[in-house]
């Protein structure tokens, strides 16, 4: 491909389009082509696209729009973005490296540098949470940023050398798979010696060779196959916990023209990474999952939906993929079975939390903007292209496929009653060693806690901004369904953090991320976010708190998706068990106003060079 | 996710009955909750609905709590369900999306309610530029009906004052989106019933807004035209007619002769914005 820039003519576009569809005709990978090649998406570039897939100009408009990280002006050569999690972020290291890059590459936050070489802007997790601050370059991560660092990627940036030419250990992300040695078990993965290991490897441990799991399948029938799932009582990994027999059975009965499986790869969870480490290190376990799921519902097509901030793992899945075609594991006739035809195709988003959200991940996979769906119909009667379809999580097809393995029993022998299994939980944060971490459901957080090395604890966010923020008091909560469910998230916040920064992190988090929809999570986002940035700035009173927590229980009562039933419990936690991080901060009465009266003068004040006692109000 | 949804059984209750406020209400299968309740003159609060176009949910203002003894549903993502502790006998829907179920026992005109939808109506307000007295649609102006009907004195949030743009390209149709509360009844309108598709919605979170499907992105280009649906829909003064100003004089507009409430004032609201008078 040729060198990015960002003059066009329309015959250029049209070709660079032409040859953009031969590869994938996806909306979302065309535009991905046009942003990476002309470093924005221009007016002219929609048009053509729209007359190209034949697709309303508005639709092609409406989606550029929406994802982060597509842009409608031109960025630099060099594309920065920083993560601005509270655990990868540019401020987690104490020190601004945000600021810094900027300083040294004299650009400007969020705007092309003059002469277009580089553009720097913040961007949601970006999921390295356990390598300490990272950013994405170009779309390709660097991680353990310090200050050193950064002065390096700025020279580099301005010398203009190629990515290529960049330090290759810089663009080398690990697993961090930790493993609690004491009672843990063998890697053989034989089911007697797991249940009594504080870490389980239940999966993580497991050797898996790839079409194991549809041999047995085979063996066992395809009825067999879903009662042993069914029977494993596995619950989505998700974070919705339902039960994913259940979720198979239904769709397989949903009456359609085609049925669909669909992983959602989205992982946009702040402070959650491990099915990153699972499509890197256990590729073929999702989706020989997908693929067992492809029988059991009769789909002949799946779609692995990755986050735009995964694409750099795309070559190494896509290679997987066509091993396991060549090895007959994919594709037509499955393993010489006639009737098996099934095949995955990867789509990549393009930064958006909410297209995690299986109904809005539905949409973007049919190239619009990521807006939740009314529900009824759910996914498994109406989802893809209307047609009956299962979203599961990547870790749960990974579940499923070594419950395919190995059988239900195997897979309950760990776990609680309710909640069967292990969980693979991704820790960050606080810790002596953040990465993943798999054990059986109902372990405790002081568990988790001693096991990574964290002391001085002063709370934990379990799920992530969605879940909840647990004070000291409740470190002998269990990890279930029963008690805390998670997704995986689980951050450490020692004595040192300042915990009212994380809370206004995460506000401007949800803030950011809502899709627009429904009027209290729009609205309502944001009206907490500048309510806390206020009382953040020592302009607060109590009145601010009442009303956050007034706006906050409604826009989770009546919010219209998951994001905004969730997306004020930051806020209402931390007021009910942290309140003095707040109340050290109010100023003192009973109400101050948004602005600042004296502040709003300053600008008279400079054009009429005064500077007086009488040119103030106080 | 719940297919559940599909397997709620009804054990002891009438057949095809809610009961909303303490009054049963029949449906017919396919139904939803607002459907029925219109049927039967009842009255819920609504901005982005408009029946015989397709069902949004996106305004919240049709909020309603249900409470029902044959409940095995949830309206909500599960994961919400199973991760904080959404009370399940006081789930909160809104009724025009959500489907009529035998034995719904619904909360609708109540105090609380009305107080959460009166809040969600000034975030409405607040998040766009809404200078009432200025405005060609006061008086005519749904938004500005339901906020009185509510009891809302202010907008009692700090105004958003964001800068939206104006389209005055088309030779009679003028689009300020200083109002638009992204209600796509337009949107839906100019798809269903006119069987164009001039308008959208683009962008995310605060700074969604409504566009239009034009090579220029300029109303001119589009095939909208004065007799569209689409064109006399908007709720709010967001979508104008152009040289028809004032023709019908404050004090004798839709909401200074009628209620909001007023079941089966469609036609009423329509024929307004279509400047015939009544
Ligand atoms: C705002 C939001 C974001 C979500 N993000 C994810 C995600 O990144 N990955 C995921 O598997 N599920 C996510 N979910 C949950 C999905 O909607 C869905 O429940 C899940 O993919 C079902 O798979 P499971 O049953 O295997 O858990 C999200 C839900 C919401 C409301
Ligand atoms: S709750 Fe938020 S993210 Fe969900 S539909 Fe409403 S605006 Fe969109
Ligand atoms: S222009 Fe009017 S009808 Fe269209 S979305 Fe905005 S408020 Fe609704
Ligand atoms: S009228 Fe039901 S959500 Fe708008």
């Amino acid at each position: 491909m040729s060198q990015p820039s960002r003059t066009i003519t329309i015959e250029q576009l049209n070709t660079f389009i032409a040859d953009a569809g031969l590869h994938s005709s996806h909306l979302l990978h065309i535009l991905h082509a046009i942003q990476q090649r002309f470093l924005h998406i221009s007016h002219e570039a929609v048009n053509e696209v729209a007359s190209h897939l034949g697709l309303p100009i508005s639709q092609v408009e409406s989606v550029v729009e929406f994802y982060s990280f597509f842009y409608n002006t031109p960025r630099g050569r060099y594309n920065i973005l920083l993560s601005n999690c509270t655990s990868c972020g540019y401020k987690s290291g104490g020190e601004n490296l945000l600021r810094m890059l900027c300083h040294r590459l004299r650009a400007v936050a969020g705007k092309t540098r003059g002469d277009g070489l580089v553009s720097i802007d913040e961007t949601s997790c970006i999921g390295m949470c356990d390598h300490g601050a990272s950013l994405l370059v170009n779309g390709m991560p660097i991680t353990r940023l310090d200050a050193d660092k950064i002065a390096r990627i700025a020279d580099l940036v301005e010398t203009e050398t190629p990515l290529a030419d960049w330090p290759a250990d810089w663009l080398r992300v690990d697993d961090n798979i930790r493993v609690i040695t004491g009672d843990l078990t063998a890697a053989s993965g034989k089911p007697s010696r797991m249940a009594s290991s504080s870490t389980s490897g239940l999966l993580l441990n497991n050797d898996f060779v790839a079409g194991g799991g549809l041999h047995a399948m085979l063996a066992r029938g395809i009825e067999g196959t879903l009662a042993e799932i069914t029977q494993s009582a596995l619950r989505g990994r998700g974070g919705a916990g339902f039960s994913t027999g259940m979720k198979w059975k239904f769709c397989r009965e949903a009456q359609g023209d085609a049925h669909y499986v669909v992983c959602n790869a989205d992982e946009g969870e702040p402070g959650t990474f491990k099915d990153r480490v699972l499509l890197h290190s256990h590729a073929d376990a999702v989706f020989e999952g997908m693929t067992v799921c492809a029988a059991v519902i009769g789909a002949k097509q799946g779609f692995l939906y990755l986050r735009g901030e995964y694409r750099y793992l795309l070559p190494h899945l896509q290679t997987v993929l066509a091993r396991r075609r060549e090895q007959g594991l994919l594709g037509n006739s499955i393993l010489g079975q006639q009737a098996f035809n099934f095949d995955i195709e990867i789509v990549v988003g393009a930064g958006a939390y909410i297209c995690g959200e299986e109904s809005a991940l539905i949409e973007s996979l049919e190239g619009r903007r990521g807006v939740p769906r009314n529900r009824p119909p759910f996914p498994v009667t109406h989802g893809y292209l209307d047609q009956p379809t299962v979203v599961n999580n990547v870790e749960t097809f990974v579940a499923a496929a070594h419950i395919a393995l190995c059988g239900s029993a195997w897979f309950k022998s760990v776990g609680t009653e309710k909640s069967t299994g292990s969980k693979i939980l991704s820790v960050s944060g606080d810790c002596a060693a953040p990465g993943i971490y798999e054990y059986p459901f109902g372990v405790s957080i002081q568990q988790v806690l001693n096991d990574c090395g964290a002391k001085s604890v002063q709370a934990v966010q379990i799920g992530g901004p969605s879940g909840a923020l647990i004070n000291p008091a409740k470190f002998n909560r269990k990890l279930g369904f029963e008690d805390l469910p998670t997704g995986g998230s689980f951050m450490v916040f020692g004595q040192g953090r300042d915990l009212l920064t994380i809370i206004v992190n995460f506000a401007h988090f949800f803030a950011h991320e809502s899709c627009g929809f429904c009027t209290p999570c729009r609205v309502g986002t944001t009206l907490l976010k500048n309510s806390l940035d206020k009382i953040a700035g020592g302009h607060g009173t109590q009145y601010d708190l009442d009303e956050m927590k007034r706006i906050g229980e409604l826009i989770k009562r009546r919010s219209h998706c998951g994001l905004g039933q969730t997306a004020a419990n930051p806020i209402l936690d931390s007021l009910q068990r942290f309140p003095q991080i707040f109340e050290q901060r109010l100023a003192h009465g009973n109400f101050e106003p948004y602005f600042n009266l004296d502040g709003a003068l300053e600008e008279a004040r400079q054009v009429t060079h005064r500077d007086d006692a009488a040119a103030h109000l106080e | 996710m719940s297919a559940e949804a599909n397997m709620t059984t009804t054990n002891t209750v009438t057949p095809n009955t809610i009961n909303i406020d303490g009054q049963d209400i029949p449906f017919k299968n396919g139904q939803t909750i607002m459907d029925a309740a219109l049927a039967a003159g009842v009255y819920i609060p609504h901005l982005c609905h408009k029946p015989g176009l397709t069902p949004h949910g996106s305004c919240k203002l049709c909020t309603v709590d249900i409470g029902s003894r044959s409940m095995s549903t949830s309206a909500s993502d599960r994961r919400t369900q199973t991760k904080f502790s959404v009370d399940i006998d006081r789930r909160s829907v809104s009724a025009c999306t959500t489907p009529a179920v035998a034995g719904q026992q619904i909360s609708n005109d109540t105090p609380a309610l009305n107080e959460v939808r009166k809040t969600i109506t000034q975030m409405l307000f607040i998040e766009g530029n809404h200078l009432c007295p200025a405005c060609e649609k006061t008086g005519n102006c749904t938004l500005q009906a339901v906020a009185y009907h509510l009891g809302m004195l202010d907008g009692h949030f700090p105004q958003f004052f964001p800068r939206r743009e104006v389209d005055a390209s088309h030779p009679t149709v003028m689009l300020d989106l200083d109002r638009c509360i992204l209600c796509e009844l337009c949107v839906r309108a100019s798809r269903e019933v006119d069987g164009k598709n001039v308008f959208a919605i683009a962008g995310r979170g605060i700074n969604a807004h409504l566009i239009v499907n034009s090579p220029s992105g300029k109303l001119v280009d589009s095939d909208l035209e004065t007799g569209d649906m689409a064109v006399h829909i908007c709720p709010v003064g967001a979508i104008l007619i152009k040289e028809h100003g004032y023709e019908v004089p404050i004090g004798r507009r839709t909401f200074d002769l009628h209620q909001v409430g007023e079941i089966g004032l469609e036609p009423v609201i329509l024929a307004k914005a279509r400047h015939t008078n009544e």
